[in-house]
């Protein structure tokens, strides 16, 4: 007797003939016929038309027929709403039932019915529920909660349930609060009201802590990963919780193992990374990450991805390990990929032997993408492992003899790369690589011939011939490669001016009156300019010595690293992005990793920005689409500029200049040049003497000064003074650092607590370091407004915690609100009206401005500067009314009415706003801009 | 978490759906479908796909697709292992789990998916409390249901191991015959490169048991040399505390079959290779290419090597092979181009050996490399590691049961570069 015969009826009158089954006598007949419909439902057939049949054989004693019909329910509850009423009485029954399994039954189905109408009445049910005598009713009543929560969330917050789930924390049974976690933490995710009500403490993560022993394997995940979230008070707690975690890692489940890593890797970094306890939790995270491998390929495939972060952050964990990630060949691809990413991380000068002759072998295998992967990882190799470089070399020759096109290419991409970290060290082979010109037809291959043929132009005899070769079809070419080319024969003239003028001419008009792209126009154009006016400034910018390129180029930017190293286990480590990159309807609870309580050294600096007087041209690097326009920026304007700044402030001169790439799109040409030099992260204190020199009006915005933060007693010998400014539609925070100790200082790093409006570096603090004693450093750190929010009291509070070698200060500064007004404040005039009206008067709130010395006009214009917009101006009575809006980063509107009457130093501000908490802050604003 | 599973044959026929949630429309499957043709073969396709509103999870097991539907950030591994955990439960209920049985126990794969998750979070997932919820189809069963005119196969009472301390275990279990049988295997994985000389090789080690004991048993169980496990995965009954300070294994064992711990010993320990190749295989344009491949035994610790099977799988621009084996059949599959010899047994007094021709498409170029060559092979009464039990004993029941230890050595992924 199978199931397979109910898939068999196909005829017409099927539903007919189900309907009289459903309504028959004989139980047996009706429970056959209950099953065929739920065996329609599943494969997609529409007999939602049963449904009063279905649900009259709701009432019954047997079991599994009352299964079957609350199955049906579930999937048809939706699409009949008033039909599911008639099911409310049998639920509410079932939930008094003596057997706990149908209470249990009752309660998890009536949460599965997403019918508005119904959740009133499942209010009272599971609230006795969630107190039932049985825990197996209890669980299933935790659950039902989350599912209550994702139909009517209000419901569930009104009715005070959240509070009846946090009780079930404590509950005597394991697997209770295992799901109340559970349920918790997907109420959390949806909903950011709830998140604050359900905060975790040290008391409850001890009551968690002890439910893990007992509670299921999958209880266990998410008790983990609750864990997870919560950042103990001190190194103390987070070594207690390390050592009741780690038992974890011996599970048979991977979701286990994986979220216990999580949870020791996070708290790791509040503990003393010198001590023996770290030490040996090194050790103990090896082996169940070597396991995770020998697991199926799809555990394989997201153990691997993590195992990319955790090298990264900590390369001595797996070090000894490089083995395990060996590919086999029958591995699916998706291994095969991960492992060879990881194996370039863990290549070291012991066992790049071992490594380079696995390469060898895999660059011989027959899937395209995985032998690419392979050739390039030979270059990497060669590039993090000086040693080694040669024998790399001539890995890849062998390779380019095979003849194989994909190989030859790949090959010629990295060899580019390698040129540029030895640079005059391997150019004998440049012979061999030009013996496959012809082969290349991909636009990155190309390109990089091209870069290697301009960069060596004095030795390749054909240069020239070479390069007109390609500039036969230059309109055909990729964007990446006309650049190149354009750029390589600019240099092939510099060194060869005698028989290339014409080609260079050539390549000139070519690029700029035949092409469309303004990339290329305007480096052609610069070129041409430069070439034209001072060929001698032209050598100096064009064939100036390159720095040379840093090791591992595919490094996960620090901050994020951070951050996906607190979502271990989940997508986002799959994804390597943040989880509200990607997943919807997630808040701006971006996770950070606990400050340390030491400095750590494991984490490198990424590569000094070139030092100012050797501007880094960069057109000789193979750019990304977005490093274009900064690529140009830097030709034209990097000599100008830093040769002024080196004049002016000697005593700043470590001030680096970053090829900006958030300063594109700017005209360069034109007024440009103040937003670079105000815009750029080149020191803002500078800006007014800049501004100076170039005659501009102090057409900035309003900078308080800088203010000490964290006085020399406090840092142990290191002084902050700071400020806020915001320029170009950027928050910066200006710091300056004063070495009053003995010693260099160095490891700077800088984090925010949370704050009212979600203030976090938009970057990692860049500071000249080592810093010397008696020397201070300037720097100006992007913010953003995404980072986690908790009202401060006051408003503007912001409390920053600053690291470096010797120790971890706190200090707490107050934000100067203008520079959260945005470029998008001004207000439509009618809809400035409505608003006024909308606002109830008692959030209107009075303030007199005294001793101010300006007229209308500089006030409005002054503000206005800062993102006040003055939307309207009124005379009335001799008195000049001004209206005017403003917007905060996080959305709130403020409005405001300012009353100057001539000859009265003493101006009247009334502000309106839906928030009336930001008010003071903002009457500060108008004071300080007033003033100035 | 979980939102909805689908189940996926090879022909691209979603033929199971579930939702635990609202419902997803079928049409989602497109998205894995697309990232299916990309794949180069049935195991290549990705396991975590994104689509714009939702994330596919999926593995591959048994010629079927389970494609797990997510629309929040889940740890993606605790849906992986779920998965397998719910194909391993099929397998347990039906005794296989291809696509015909699941469509004839269509109804009790319905009701146990419904009784695995709810809201998309596990609720029971432990086989013996499935069981005393749904029974499992069998014979005698089918048999009894129709004398008795009784074909509720859905248990009325709340099961007994669920929230107990032990949810692995049911009370009330009684055996008139009380036996235990632990099985030592060990799977070695190796990479043998061209010269011979070992790129790695680690082992896999399980010990999986079939524990029929009544009542409730406290076992311990120890090792001579318990040092060489210091990798190791326990199943959730076995004591954590007791193994860390004493390297005893101390539990109260699920009832039936189920896997005690996993290990692994690692590249860094030297694990000896039993078998190895000598092996002359070159391809030549136009005519016919060589292939000659003999095996040997290496240290085999004076044990049979058995079930000796070699694979080597050719590149596609080989038209056949024609060989001749001095021991055991080969056959060669013209579409896959993978050639499989079964050696049988390893004879300490004969080499196998096996050769022939190798004849190419016409036109073709010579392949780059050399094939890889995998072999499986098992060797009974022997564990590579050298690990042994000491000694089994149980506490808190009367009665003396049978018990049993048995070690095998197996081929896991063996693969010998050439």
């Amino acid at each position: 007797m199978t199931d397979s015969k109910y898939f068999t009826t196909t005829k017409k009158g099927e539903i007919f003939e189900l309907k009289a089954e459903l309504n028959s006598d004989k139980k047996e007949k009706k429970k056959e016929a209950v099953k065929k419909v739920i065996a329609s439902m599943t494969v997609g057939k529409d007999v939602s038309a049963l449904f009063p049949d279905v649900v009259n054989c709701m009432q019954t004693d047997n079991l599994e027929l009352k299964k079957l019909v609350y199955l049906y329910l579930m999937n048809y509850a939706k699409s009949q709403p008033d039909m599911a009423i008639m099911a409310v009485n049998t639920f509410v029954k079932d939930c008094e039932d003596s057997n706990p399994l149908i209470r249990a039954l009752a309660v998890r189905t009536m949460g599965c019915i997403r019918v508005d109408k119904i959740t009133e009445y499942l209010c009272e049910p599971l609230r006795k529920c969630l107190k039932d005598e049985d825990p197996y009713v209890r669980k299933t009543a935790a659950v039902c909660v989350a599912k209550l929560h994702d139909i009517n969330a209000q419901l569930v917050e009104d009715q005070g349930f959240l509070d009846l789930l946090r009780d079930l924390l404590s509950d005597s049974n394991p697997m209770v609060v295992a799901n109340a976690v559970a349920a918790i933490s997907e109420i959390m995710d949806a909903s950011p009201n709830a998140a604050s009500a359900l905060e975790m403490n040290s008391v409850t993560i001890n009551k968690l802590l002890t439910a893990l022993n007992e509670c299921t394997e999958w209880g266990q995940v998410f008790i983990l990963d609750s864990i997870s979230n919560y950042t103990p008070k001190d190194d103390r707690e987070a070594q207690s919780i390390c050592e009741r975690v780690t038992p974890r890692l011996a599970h048979a489940n991977a979701a286990v193992v994986l979220s216990a890593v999580k949870v020791v890797m996070k708290l790791m970094e509040m503990l003393d990374t010198s001590g023996d306890y770290v030490t040996s939790l090194v050790k103990k995270l090896a082996p169940p990450l070597v396991t995770l491998l020998s697991a199926e390929p799809e555990i394989q495939y997201v153990a691997l991805r993590n195992i990319n972060l955790i090298v990264q952050k900590r390369s001595d964990i797996l070090k000894n390990e490089m083995k395990v990630f060996f590919v086999k060949y029958n591995d699916p691809i998706y291994v095969k990929l991960e492992k060879l990413d990881i194996m370039i991380r863990l290549t070291s000068q012991s066992n790049i032997a071992q490594v380079l002759a696995e390469l060898k072998e895999y660059a011989t295998e027959v899937d395209v993408d995985f032998v690419r992967k392979s050739v390039r990882a030979i270059g990497r190799c060669a590039i993090k492992v000086e040693p080694a470089a040669e024998r790399c070399v001539s890995t890849l020759l062998d390779l380019i003899q095979t003849k194989v096109n994909y190989v030859v290419q790949e090959a010629i991409v990295v060899i580019k790369d390698i040129f540029r970290k030895y640079p005059n060290k391997y150019e004998s082979i440049i012979a061999t690589l030009c013996e496959n010109l012809d082969t290349l037809d991909e636009p990155e291959a190309r390109a990089s011939m091209i870069w290697i043929i301009g960069e060596y132009a004095e030795r390749i005899d054909n240069a020239d011939e070479l390069l007109e070769s390609f500039l036969e079809g230059f309109q055909d070419e990729n964007t990446q490669v006309q650049l190149q080319l354009l750029t390589a024969i600019v240099k092939l003239f510099l060194k060869r001016p005698t028989d290339t003028q014409e080609l260079v001419q050539q390549v000139l008009s070519l690029s700029t009156q035949d092409s469309d792209n303004p990339d290329l126009r305007d480096r052609g154009y610069i070129y041409w300019r430069l070439l034209s006016t001072d060929p001698a400034a032209a050598k100096e910018v064009v064939l100036a010595e390159k720095p040379l390129i840093s090791e591992e180029t595919d490094l996960i930017e620090p901050t994020l690293l951070d951050e996906l190293i607190c979502h271990i286990s989940s997508l986002a480590s799959v994804y390597h992005k943040p989880p509200n990159a990607f997943v919807e309807g997630r808040g701006g609870q971006r996770r950070v990793l606990p400050v340390k309580s030491q400095s750590e050294g494991t984490t490198e600096e990424p590569a000094a920005p070139a030092p100012v007087s050797q501007p880094a041209p960069q057109p000789t690097v193979i750019p990304g689409a977005d490093s274009l326009i900064g690529d140009l920026l830097d030709i034209d304007l990097g000599p100008g500029p830093s040769m002024m700044q080196q004049q002016m402030y000697p005593a700043q001169q470590a001030a680096p200049i970053q090829p900006a790439g958030n300063t594109g799109g700017m005209d360069i040409f034109g007024e440009g040049l103040d937003n670079l030099l105000g815009g750029g992260s080149s020191g803002g204190d500078m800006l007014g003497g800049l501004g100076d020199i170039f005659g501009m009006p102090q057409s900035q915005s309003y900078i308080p000064p800088q203010e000490v933060w964290l006085p020399a007693t406090k840092g142990k010998g290191l002084e902050i003074t700071g400020t806020f400014a915001r320029k170009s539609n950027q928050i910066n925070m200006e710091l300056t650092f004063t070495n009053k100790a003995m010693q260099p200082m160095s490891g700077f790093a800088i984090q925010f607590n949370k704050n009212s409006f979600g203030l976090m570096p938009a970057q990692v603090l860049n500071i000249r370091t080592p810093l010397p004693p008696n020397q201070s450093a300037s720097t100006s750190l992007p913010l953003n407004t995404t980072g986690p929010v908790q009202k401060m009291e006051p408003l503007t509070l912001l409390q920053i915690a600053i690291k470096n070698n010797i120790d971890v200060f706190y200090m707490s500064t107050q934000v100067s609100l203008h520079v959260l007004f945005t470029e998008d404040g001004e207000m439509d005039k009618k809809v400035f009206l409505k608003t006024w009206k909308d606002i109830p008067a008692q959030n209107e709130v009075q303030y007199t401005i005294n001793n101010v010395q300006h007229n209308a006009d500089t006030v409005s214009q002054k503000l206005r500067n800062n993102n006040i917009f003055t939307i309207a101006k009124r005379n009335v009575e001799g008195q000049d009314m001004l209206y005017q809006s403003l917007k905060l980063t996080n959305g709130i509107w403020v409005l405001a009415e300012l009353k100057i009457q001539p000859s009265n130093p003493s101006f009247v501000l009334s502000l309106k706003a839906r928030a009336v908490d930001v008010y003071e802050a903002i009457k500060t604003v108008y004071e300080n801009i007033l003033h100035n | 978490m979980i939102h909805s599973l689908f189940i996926i044959n090879n022909t691209g026929d979603v033929f199971m759906e579930k939702h635990w949630k609202s419902v997803i429309h079928k049409s989602i499957c497109d998205y894995f479908f697309e990232a299916q043709t990309k794949a180069g073969s049935a195991e290549d396709v990705p396991p975590i796909i994104a689509t714009p509103h939702h994330y596919l999870i999926n593995i591959y097991r048994n010629q079927l697709y389970y494609v797990a539907v997510v629309t929040t950030e889940v740890p993606p591994l605790f849906v992986i292992e779920f998965l397998h955990r719910v194909v391993d439960i099929f397998e347990d209920y039906f005794q296989g789990c291809g696509e015909s049985i699941l469509k004839e126990y269509y109804v009790i794969v319905y009701e146990l998916l419904d009784e695995m998750l709810d809201n998309g979070f596990p609720l029971a997932m432990e086989s013996n409390i499935l069981k005393e919820l749904i029974k499992p189809p069998n014979f005698l069963r089918t048999i009894t249901d129709t004398i008795t005119g009784k074909t509720t196969g859905v248990g009325a009472t709340l099961p007994t191991g669920q929230l107990s301390n032990v949810p692995w275990r049911r009370t009330g279990v009684k055996y008139t015959n009380n036996e235990a049988y632990f099985d030592v295997i060990e799977e070695i994985d190796a990479i043998i490169d061209k010269s011979g000389s070992t790129v790695i090789a680690e082992v896999q080690g399980y010990i999986d048991c079939l524990v029929k004991l009544s009542g409730m048993p406290d076992l311990t169980l120890t090792f001579i040399n318990p040092r060489l496990l210091d990798d190791i995965s326990f199943h959730p009954c076995i004591r954590f505390k007791r193994w860390e300070s004493e390297k005893v294994l101390s539990f109260v064992p699920p009832d039936g079959n189920f896997r005690l711990l996993s290990y692994h010993i690692g590249a860094n320990n030297m694990v000896a290779i039993p078998v190895y190749l000598k092996h002359n295989i070159f391809y030549r344009e136009g005519t016919a290419g060589r292939f000659d491949v003999s095996v040997l035994a290496k240290s085999t610790m004076g044990k049979t090597v058995e079930n000796l099977v070699l694979e080597c799988p050719f590149p596609k621009s080989v038209l056949n092979v024609t060989l001749t084996p001095n021991q055991g059949k080969y056959s060669f599959d013209p579409t896959t181009k993978v050639m499989s010899w079964d050696v049988g047994r390893l004879d300490p007094t004969k080499t196998p050996n096996i050769k022939g021709t190798i004849n190419l498409q016409t036109g073709c170029p010579v392949p780059e490399s050399n094939p890889t060559i995998s072999l499986q092979f098992t060797i009974s009464t022997l564990a590579l590691s050298g690990i042994k039990v000491n000694r089994l004993d149980m506490y808190g029941e009367k009665y003396k049961p049978f018990k049993g230890v048995k070690y095998i050595t197996k081929a896991g992924k063996f693969q010998i570069r050439t």
